[in-house]
């Protein structure tokens, strides 16, 4: 957990980069979106404003250069053009390093910047030389103007910290002003309050674009304050729309404030005094804006597992209420459940978090790898609504971008060859989350040239993976590229062809207990499915024994429960298929798959799982009931041991494993396809 | 083999009829015996499950790694709970001990080297032999017999298994 407001500032301002990156991504498209103009504006100058505050003065600086010229931009100087998005980029990578190391990027800002100068300049001064260094300095040369500011901070605004001689100090050191306290709201002596601060002041200052310089004298005090800046002689106004800009400024700043006192645990002053100015629409607006915490992802945790043991206690007590004949203490165990499954629910919400949130970042690396590579690409995105346990997403962040990168590189062919076979010149890459069932899908569909059979098989071979006598289904040779070490580029480039990716991609969603399915049409393009569960903490359950031991199966995979039938019971050999309904399903004795001692129960019954396309039974010696399972990884110790995903705590607070139902679909399967090979070579 | 230059504070325990000392800092927590929930397909060495307030915790016996006779547990049986790390990882497991002692400062005078031969034992999983009242003490190398004893865990042969 970390305190440390650097840390604060690291988390916002990561944010923030991101939201200016997708605002560029998005400006390359829709230039003339001045909504999204504006938001880059803002998150520029939140990135500033935060900066400085918390000693990052570097990327105050940095920004503020970025920001003075994008400022051409929003002031319509400047076009948007490609050239200008990637230097833009550029500078939003830069300020990422400035704040992730800040010494590491040292001299890398001012090329930059003189690049993102002369684009901006470029354009709206055809004519200037580019080192012309006057605008370059970013300080606009517009004549000084005589302005009035009053301003009355919020009543409890001291014993909030806030020391106005500082906020005065700041004010003066923008240029020659003349003070004068407002001691109209002072009350006598004998009903003051000597904690509030009831002295408003009034300025008078000589300074050329005073709203701005007093956004960040009074960043965190916009809120419930009052502020008031007139024009005081007549200046050369060089913005003659300048108070509704200042409204804006003033908005954003309101949103400001109010973010970052959430951020900072201290509480929005509530009682804003009703102000005398007509700005009740900003409070109003703030007020009802949306409201969000930051929480670390720690402490979600932490309350997982306290919920997850609450689950188990409450389990615990409607056992011993079940056995009570207490009629109150039913009543209390039943309302617990009900509470206790709702906090569940709640506490899951919390966690789930859309994909939309990092399919976002894949937008920049396409945009990257389309320039690099030359290859023109349009990127699409569905879905992004689908949401996955906060965990879950962060994990697939990595899987993600290597299949995308496969996607791009090895998936989609040039532009001439693409226009050769008779495709436009312009690949597809689509992303795409959808809900089935207790899964997500989430699909990465390019539309190149598909798998090559031939290679993949060269490689195989060359690999030892095969022997060239090897007869093997296409489908089967495609699933060899998640092979560790393996790839099929021709040719190495900085992107793909390491043949690191793959396998990595493999293993991490079978760590999330998912699924990777691959197809391709030659030509046509392939499409990588990942198949996960919505979530890795809480499932439900079926519990049922085998000998002594109790074990739990996840209920989604759960077809339905049959007696095992005395005739195949007495069997202990032989076929191992129960006809359900017309159909032959195999299935496993766990009692020989865990080597339980001692005798089976009389009255067996199989539980039919199915996963994916195949189905199973598993015989068990009894089905105990549902119950709400926590899931608990298994260490290092205990996952090489391919029948369980993972333990759960009991009621009784024993310790009870969860069955990996895929795994043990495919030793049914196992079991099935040598069955059909026996009697096949029987009948033959 | 790891040298010994300061104290070393240690949590003394029996198993079978030798003393073994492990790092104070590393112990969590002892319990008395729990419920233990046997992992099928296991090696003999970590064998069970257990849970130690809401975590489920890996149970492993010592005894497995040096070859020691198996005894029924009775009432000085423990489960003492350590960090160590596996695969890089930290891990909280347990191991069970026939009975656990005091904590007590070994001194690195009082510490040798294991002997390369004479010893029962394989000579990696133990980092020293302590003396303390004319007694010798057995220091694991915890980190090195979970490394060697898990990684023969999950060699599952369930497939096979299920196949025949």
């Amino acid at each position: 957990m970390s305190n440390d407001p650097a840390e604060t500032f690291r988390q916002e301002a990561r944010e923030l980069l991101e939201q200016l990156e997708q605002g560029l991504l998005d400006l390359e498209h829709n230039p003339a979106d001045d909504d999204l103009v504006n938001a880059v504006f803002r998150a520029l100058h939140t990135i500033k404003g935060s900066g400085a505050m918390f000693g990052f003065t570097d990327v105050a600086s940095f920004v503020h250069e970025f920001e003075t010229a994008f400022d051409k931009v929003r002031k319509g100087l400047s076009p948007i053009t490609p050239e200008l998005i990637a230097v833009a980029l550029d500078a939003k990578d830069h300020v990422h390093a400035l704040i992730e190391a800040p010494d590491s990027a040292d001299g890398a800002g001012e090329p930059i910047l003189a690049a993102l100068r002369g684009i901006v300049e470029g354009d709206s001064f055809p004519d200037a030389p580019m080192i012309d260094p006057a605008p370059a300095a970013g300080v606009p040369l517009e004549p000084t103007g005589r302005w009035r500011i009053r301003f009355r901070l919020p009543a409890d605004a001291l014993v909030h910290g806030t020391n106005p001689m500082l906020l005065l100090g700041e004010i003066a050191d923008l240029g020659p002003c003349e003070v004068t306290a407002l001691v109209d709201a002072v009350p006598g002596l004998d009903v003051i309050d000597p904690e509030s601060c009831l002295i408003g002041w009034q300025v008078d200052l000589t300074h050329a674009d005073p709203v701005a310089a007093l956004d960040d004298v009074f960043l965190f005090l916009k809120d419930g304050m009052e502020l008031s800046i007139e024009p005081l002689a007549i200046a050369t106004m060089s913005e003659p729309e300048l108070p509704p800009a200042a409204e804006a400024i003033l908005d954003i700043l309101a949103e400001e404030v109010e973010a970052l006192a959430v951020v900072a645990d201290v509480p929005a002053p509530k009682a804003a005094k009703p102000s005398k100015e007509p700005r009740e629409a900003t409070v109003a607006k703030s007020e009802t804006a949306s409201t969000s915490m930051r929480v670390p992802a720690e402490r979600l945790d932490e309350l997982m597992d306290k919920v997850g043991e609450l689950v188990i206690a409450q389990a615990r007590l409607s056992q011993l209420a079940a056995l009570s004949a207490d009629g109150n203490l039913k009543t209390v165990a039943e309302e617990l459940e009900r509470l206790s499954s709702g906090l569940r629910d709640t506490t899951m919400g919390i966690r789930m978090v859309p994909i939309g949130t990092i399919f976002s970042r894949f937008r920049r690396l396409v945009h990257d790898l389309s320039r690099e590579l030359d290859k023109e690409i349009e990127f699409i995105t569905t879905g992004e609504e689908t949401e996955l346990d906060k965990t879950m997403i962060e994990r697939l962040a990595d899987p993600l971008v290597h299949l995308i990168r496969n996607s791009v590189d090895h998936g989609l062919e040039s532009a001439e060859q693409r226009i050769k076979a008779g495709k436009s010149a312009k690949g597809t890459v689509r992303i795409s989350a959808v809900y089935a069932g207790a899964e997500v899908a989430i699909s990465v569909t390019d539309d190149g040239a598909g798998l090559n059979a031939a290679r993949i098989r060269a490689k195989a071979e060359e690999q030892g993976l095969i022997t060239p006598e090897t007869r093997i289904a296409d489908q089967d040779l495609y699933y060899m590229i998640f092979a560790p070490g393996f790839s099929t580029a021709k040719e190495v480039t900085s992107l793909s062809g390491r043949g690191v990716g793959m396998d990595v991609v493999k293993r991490t969603i079978d760590g999330l207990r998912g699924k990777i399915e691959l197809t391709t049409r030659p030509g046509e393009g392939t499409t990588f499915t990942l198949r996960l569960p919505l979530t890795l903490a809480i499932v439900e359950g079926m519990l049922i024994r085998v000998g002594n031991g109790r074990y739990s199966i996840p209920l989604s995979a759960v077809e339905e429960c049959v007696e095992l039938p005395a005739s195949v019971a007495t069997h202990s050999r032989g076929r191992n298929f129960l006809d359900i309904r017309g159909s032959l399903v195999p299935f496993l004795r766990l009692r020989d798959l865990f080597n339980t001692p001692g005798e089976p129960d009389a009255h067996q019954k199989v539980v039919i799982i199915s996963s994916g396309e195949g189905r199973a039974g598993l015989v068990v010696d009894q089905i105990i009931g549902n119950n709400q399972t926590v899931i608990k990884q298994l260490s290092h110790l205990h996952s090489g041991i391919e029948t369980f995903s993972g333990a759960t705590i009991l009621g009784d607070g024993a310790v009870a494993l969860i069955l990996d139902t895929s795994r043990l679909v495919s030793y049914g399967q196992a079991y099935e396809e040598k069955f059909r090979n026996e009697s096949g070579r029987a009948a033959a | 083999m790891t040298t010994f230059t300061e104290p070393m504070r240690a949590l003394t325990l029996r198993l079978d009829d030798e003393l073994f000392a492990i790092r104070a800092e590393s112990v969590r927590e002892i319990l008395d015996l729990v419920p233990v929930t046997e992992v099928p397909n296991s090696t003999p060495f970590a064998f069970g499950l257990i849970n130690v307030r809401g975590r489920v915790v890996p149970l492993a016996n010592l005894k497995v790694a040096f070859g020691m006779a198996e005894v029924e547990p009775d009432q000085d049986t423990r489960i003492v709970v350590i960090e160590t790390e596996i695969d890089q990882e930290p891990t909280v497991v347990g191991i069970v001990a026939d009975k656990v002692y005091d904590v007590t400062d070994i001194e690195p005078a009082a510490i040798e080297e294991a002997p390369r031969v004479g010893m029962r034992w394989r000579p990696d999983y133990v980092r020293g032999i302590g003396k303390r009242r004319g007694d010798f003490i057995i220091i694991p190398d915890m980190q090195r017999i979970f490394e060697i004893e898990g990684r023969r865990s999950g060699t599952s042969t369930a497939e096979e298994r299920a196949a025949s």
